[in-house]
């Protein structure tokens, strides 16, 4: 349930950026998840309801799920993370802090831990939308 | 784009009293030797205390603390696991023993992901082990720890005490306080680190001889605190930590 600290992280966001803005009620919070992370979707929307405060009570949370894409910064090769090929206590290392891919993954051309993780590392807030 | 995991680290801190890092200008100093000396220490005074190890590409307090076999528990968030009376945090849980090369931009991201996602009990002391250098670690850590307090350990050794010079020139400029300095690996008599210290303000904590049977006692927390290395921390910190 790692989830449930980043649901809070969102919903922490998003009040603070309600009050700053002036919005007295959510109506749509938007949210990228990248798929390094591999979070638990349900549990995450699960998070978020047991959450919301009354500045929520008709919110809309969307989440996006991002592909995770590395570049190898030795050849430049690129390639797309697949949780499928690690075992269980791997995907859990790289759930809790997708960096420990630098550990684990290599560069499927050059065999190099340096590389970038161009997209899809966790989770982001998008946008939220709200009434003044 | 927001990253929010940045907006609740406020709130995983609030309930610590005193958050220090033990940092150095230079690596081989004996910050995690200290950090995690002083850790024990507080633990053993009744404090409650966490130790937190952010030199990720190079982590060794777990090597210090003998600790093995630990997982954090997983609670709406990680708790970190207790051993020698601390809650203790590292990134060894999931590299184990392989190395993790990193950049900047990553140490940044493992140090946020770890303050956002750790659930450390009431506290009154959090502990946090170092990277040598000023480097992202260390500009992480002043920006993201509204209050955070540092205690820098270097050697007698010129080449030690010129990078700790600008680290303590830096932490200044940015009006982060630094609560002492620490002396270790002592081998001559020369007061030159104290009176470079004192001039500039900073409370010396006092100096740590080398002590040649250290190295052997690592492992064993009981046998390293029982060595002149463990029995001069223990007075250097009886004597200042009052002072906080």
């Amino acid at each position: 349930m790692h989830e449930w600290a980043l649901a809070e992280a969102v919903i922490s966001a998003v009040s603070q950026i309600a009050e700053k803005e002036g919005l007295q009620e959510v109506k749509e919070v938007k949210v990228k998840v990248g798929e390094l992370q591999q979070i638990e979707l349900d549990i995450l929307r699960f998070a978020f309801s047991q959450l919301k405060t009354a500045k929520f009570k008709s919110a809309t949370f969307i989440i996006e799920t991002k592909k995770a894409e590395f570049r190898c910064r030795v050849c430049q090769k690129k390639w797309i993370f697949d949780a499928r090929k690690l075992d269980t206590e791997t995907a859990e290392a790289i759930h809790f802090v997708p960096e420990i891919a630098h550990t684990y993954i290599k560069c499927p051309n050059c065999g190099s831990p340096d590389f970038e993780i161009v997209k899809g590392r966790g989770i982001w807030l998008e946008s939220i939308r709200g009434v003044k | 784009m927001v990253d929010p995991r940045l907006t609740v680290i406020d709130e995983r801190l609030k309930g610590i009293g005193n958050i220090i890092a033990v940092s150095s200008g230079k690596g081989g100093v004996g910050k995690s030797m200290v950090a995690s000396s002083l850790a024990v220490i507080l633990a053993r005074r009744d404090f409650r205390v966490g130790l937190l190890d952010v030199d990720f590409t190079s982590p060794s307090t777990h090597v210090i603390l003998g600790a093995e076999d630990l997982y954090p528990e997983e609670e709406n968030g990680i708790i970190p696991p207790r051993v020698h009376g601390l809650e203790y945090m590292s990134i060894v849980y999931y590299s184990g023993n392989y190395a993790t090369p990193l950049r900047g931009a990553d140490v940044s991201n493992v140090l946020i992901e770890l303050f956002a996602i750790t659930k450390w009990r009431n506290l009154d002391f959090l502990i946090i082990d170092m990277p040598p250098g000023i480097g992202d670690a260390m500009l992480d850590i002043v920006r993201l720890v509204k209050k955070i307090k540092l205690l820098i350990v270097t050697t007698p050794s010129q080449l030690a005490f010129e990078t700790v010079k600008k680290l303590l020139y830096l932490l200044s400029e940015l009006n982060i306080p630094i609560i002492g300095v620490i002396e270790n690996l002592k081998m001559n008599k020369s007061k030159f680190i104290q009176q470079q210290v004192e001039g500039k303000n900073i409370p010396f904590w006092g100096e740590i001889p080398f002590d040649i049977k250290l190295e052997e006692a690592i492992g064993d927390i009981h046998k390293l605190l029982s060595t002149e290395f463990g029995k001069k921390i223990e007075e250097i910190i009886d004597a200042n930590v009052k002072l906080l």
